[in-house]
């Protein structure tokens, strides 16, 4: 007996990813799901981000690794409310790993929440974790052909931080081209090329995100 | 790597259908999968066989069906096959496209006794 089924085999994540959005609705925080792969600068991004907020708006962050809390213990140097997951393994935060950390973050006390996920240019891309918005972090050291490899990713991200961007006169990283390659699957994408050593651009990404987290 | 999770909750969707449908086994399932989505059937039928181990799934015939990411070009409204490394319209060759199709992930039916 053939039983028809038409179900997404990730129905019971993103039913998670939905609760989770609640919450966050209910405590008026905004979430951004920080996505890249291994060393594009995903923690430096969020340090960066966080000494632009300071006396502007309240962070917390979580961060998903799959092993240690040395990003934790880096950010908790920047006085803000840091809550690690290690994964032990899976190569993505999903709904329900993200749900089990949130008992641990004070919701009532902040408005933005950035979580780190796992570094990855596939997995994360799957997996909803009741974010508002998606960031992905793309170094220029990893070449100017990524969104070609992974295109899910570059078509599911919200924005794209381009980073590194002081190491460009000694790479061969087309920047047009680049943003132009992510520009044909993902018309509505905000791009910032930034460099979290020089501090170019992050003032720009932060003052979007305030106005994107005013529209809440 | 994510197939092991992705496969996971396949099984779980498939034996909660299974279940309702007062199976004792199923005997195939019919996956749908957009190529986008990197999801390498080889590597989930390695971890359903790991995983489906003692339930009424075990043995099951996996079927992948895989769609190719499509899109449809803005300009002149046709649609096409996504290039590897050419994201521009074929007709037209205008690079305002959007994507249609590729991104599925969903089990279509299951075959059950």
């Amino acid at each position: 007996m053939e039983i028809k089924v038409v179900k997404n085999i990730l129905g019971a994540n993103d039913q998670i990813a939905g609760k989770n959005r609640q919450l966050f609705d209910s405590n008026q925080v905004f979430v951004v799901n920080v996505m890249a792969s291994p060393g594009a600068g995903k923690t430096s991004v969020i340090m960066e981000t966080i000494k632009r907020l300071k006396g502007k708006t309240r962070v917390g962050v979580v961060e998903g690794d799959i092993s240690s809390s040395l990003d934790a213990e880096a950010i908790g140097k920047e006085d803000v409310p840091v809550v690690q997951i290690n994964t032990g393994g899976e190569c993505h935060l999903d709904a329900s790993m993200t749900a089990s950390a949130l008992g641990d973050v004070p919701l009532n006390d902040i408005d933005l929440l950035l979580i780190e996920n796992v570094g990855n240019l596939v997995c994360p891309a799957e997996f909803r974790i009741g974010e508002d918005i998606r960031i992905l972090i793309a170094s220029t050291p990893e070449g100017d052909d990524k969104p070609f490899k992974y295109p899910l990713m570059f078509h599911e991200a919200d924005v794209v931080l381009i980073n590194k961007i002081d190491l460009l006169p000694y790479l061969k990283f087309d920047v047009n081209a680049f943003t132009q390659a992510i520009r044909g699957i993902n018309q509505k994408v905000k791009i910032f090329p930034v460099s979290c050593t020089t501090g170019e651009g992050i003032e720009e990404w932060v003052s979007w995100l305030l106005g994107r987290m005013g529209k809440k | 790597m994510h197939e092991l999770a992705i496969t996971q909750s396949m099984l779980d969707l498939v034996l909660k259908q299974a279940e309702e449908a007062e199976a004792e086994k199923v005997g195939k399932i019919n996956l749908v999968l957009g190529e986008m989505t990197g999801v390498v059937g080889r590597c989930v039928q390695f971890y359903f066989d790991f995983l489906s181990k003692g339930t009424p799934a075990e043995g099951a015939v996996l079927n992948f069906k895989v769609i190719p990411t499509t899109a449809k070009c803005q300009n002149c409204h046709k649609e096409f096959e996504l290039g590897e490394f050419d994201w521009t319209c074929p007709h037209c060759q205008s690079n305002n496209i959007e994507i249609t199709g590729g991104k599925e992930l969903f089990v279509e039916s299951i075959e059950v006794d």
